[in-house]
């Protein structure tokens, strides 16, 4: 096993790149269940269940909901597409072990894999930010930085899912991070409902966990609430991005160079 | 600016003559690659020289795709010492990968791209792009048939079209060495022979061929020198014309029928220098074949074939004739 650092150049371009071709020509079915879906629970449960439910923390829940829901949705397609789609492209399509006979090394294709994640989190989250913005759910420009953080997070998520594509043997096993971390971080980040209303324990716990960081960015930005330090929340998702970059790394040399 | 972080002297002209050095291609000296504690590839020596074709037999599980593995730097090597194109190969993958092409036993083929889409690809992972590339994906489609194949996508394409579209992706870096692992498995004959065409025609351009077959025929067409290997090693080594005469009687009388095994026990035995029994087949080795013939042709109810000895008689005297699974 090489335990040793990723080597880090430019040579993940070309990794990026392949993925940004292929999505180019196929991108209409993929856009469509990256943004309908946070959509359609922005209109049902922002509005829906948003009639029933005053203000929460001084927004309106639709806005409240906004600025979660582009958090969870940079988080789910940076995940699946760095599950499902990467494990295609490992395992049946045998596309990285043809990029391997060439100069690319394992790290490059992680390192292109996880900024191309990061790439349809951005992809993803832009079209729900402008569909917000013309609810009037938006505050006011500061909401563009969510860009960036979006392909930031994405990114972060990507490398942390890429770990358990280094041991999936087939497409079920992804199972279980999403009802093992996937899904409890969805509903207990602070994207539904504020953290407060959790018992105490519990809220310590999601300080742990990296939407809860990304959502903490995301609301003020959207909202106009205020943001005195961006940077422990940054630093922590940033935290968990290298660490899963290091250990996809180390785990799929292991995997794919045997 | 890619090129430069990338590889730095890929881009080569498209003249594909190259000058021939006296260095060899691969140099291994018990070469060695243990999975946990089996050694499945247990001290192979290998030199092969530039320009030549240069085959690897065996039965499977022999060693094979892991000694091509390891001469690409796919896997790390246990024990001895190995040298491609100069460049040792742990240490300098990367640059020794820029002038390697591979073209692997299943096609990895990206089937969301078209033929052209492809080869472009595949060429910016070297670094590679612009308008040499464009000229050279030309000559390459015209190289390996594809020519009125540039925007179909994968899928359309049969068996064989895909195989060449894979040898063309594998040239596309120009490579001074090509390594194919069985690279005419599943092709009908006419492919096969285009294929065989193409090969011998980048041979005579200068470029050196590893490949692994299981056809005999493919090694004794195309090999200069062929490597018999089994368990992890080389059994024996030489040019196809010199492993026949070396192991095998010049003159082999195949016989069947449904009376082969009694005759085997009267006749055969006693007429032949070696005779094995494979089935329903009676394989007769002989100096010399007339007391054979005389025999058989007294014989209307067995059919025979008398012919030289051949590759698959080799493979088949040193590696057995048991099914390995």
């Amino acid at each position: 096993m090489n335990p040793g650092l990723p080597t880090i150049s430019l040579r993940w371009l070309p990794v990026w790149r392949r993925n940004f071709l292929v999505w180019r020509k196929l991108f209409g079915p993929a856009m469509l269940g990256n943004f309908v879906e946070p959509m359609l629970y922005l209109l049902a449960l922002g509005y829906g269940l948003g009639s029933f439910i005053g203000p929460m923390q001084g927004l309106s829940y639709s806005a409240f909901l906004a600025s979660g829901l582009v958090c969870s949705s940079a988080m789910n397609t940076a995940t699946f597409e760095a599950l499902y789609s990467a494990y295609t492209r490992m395992s049946p399509q045998q596309t990285w072990p043809g990029m391997l006979a060439t100069p690319l090394a394992v790290d490059d294709i992680v390192l292109g894999e996880l900024l191309w994640a990061g790439t349809k989190s951005l992809f993803s989250v832009a079209p729900i930010v402008a569909v917000a913005a013309g609810l009037g759910l938006v505050h006011d420009l500061n909401a563009l930085w969510v860009l960036p953080i979006a392909l930031f997070a994405g990114s972060c998520f990507a490398a942390l899912a890429l770990v358990v594509t280094s041991y999936a043997k087939s497409y079920d096993f992804f199972l279980y991070y999403f009802t093992l971390i996937i899904t409890p971080m969805f509903l207990a980040s602070g994207v539904f409902f504020p953290l407060d209303a959790m018992p105490l324990a519990l809220q310590h716990a999601a300080q742990v966990l990296p939407l809860t960081h990304a959502v903490e960015l995301v609301r003020p930005l959207m909202t106009g609430q205020p943001l005195p330090n961006p940077l422990p929340h940054l630093a922590v998702l940033l935290l968990y991005g290298l660490a899963g970059f290091y250990l996809s790394c180390v785990l799929l040399r292991r995997r794919l160079m045997a | 600016m890619l090129q430069t972080m990338v590889a730095p002297d890929v881009l080569t002209p498209t003249t594909l003559v190259h000058p021939c050095t006296s260095q060899a291609v691969v140099e291994a000296r018990a070469l060695r690659k243990f999975y946990g504690d089996v050694p499945v590839v247990d001290g192979v020596d290998l030199r092969v020289r530039p320009g030549e074709c240069f085959g690897l037999l065996g039965p499977n599980g022999a060693g094979k795709t892991t000694t091509l593995r390891m001469l690409l730097g796919a896997t790390p090597i246990s024990g001895g010492e190995l040298k491609v194109l100069g460049h040792t190969v742990s240490g300098q993958a990367r640059e020794m990968r820029a002038r390697i092409g591979v073209v692997p036993q299943q096609d990895n083929l990206d089937p969301d791209f078209t033929v052209i889409e492809n080869l472009r690809v595949y060429a910016s992972y070297f670094g590679l792009g612009g308008a040499d590339i464009e000229r050279r994906i030309a000559e390459l489609l015209a190289f390996t048939a594809l020519e009125g194949k540039a925007q179909a996508p994968i899928n359309t394409l049969s068996g064989g079209m895909k195989r060449r579209l894979t040898l063309a992706r594998a040239l596309i870096n120009d490579p001074d060495l090509l390594i194919l692992d069985e690279p005419t498995t599943g092709l009908d004959p006419q492919a096969r022979q285009l294929l065989w065409q193409r090969l011998r025609t980048l041979l005579s351009q200068g470029k050196t061929l590893i490949l692994t077959t299981h056809y005999m025929e493919e090694a004794e067409r195309l090999c200069d020198r062929v490597a018999v290997m089994d368990q992890g090693r080389i059994l024996s080594e030489g040019s196809p014309a010199q492993l026949i005469r070396q192991h095998i009687e010049p003159h082999v009388v195949e016989v069947y029928g449904p009376e082969v095994e009694h005759w085997y026990q009267e006749s055969g035995q006693r007429l032949a220098d070696r005779v094995e029994h494979a089935g329903e087949t009676v394989f007769c080795y002989s100096r010399d074949a007339h007391a054979l013939l005389d025999d058989l042709s007294a014989r209307p109810d067995l059919r025979y074939v008398h012919r030289p000895g051949n590759m698959e008689d080799v493979f088949l005297k040193l590696t057995g004739r048991d099914l390995r699974d």
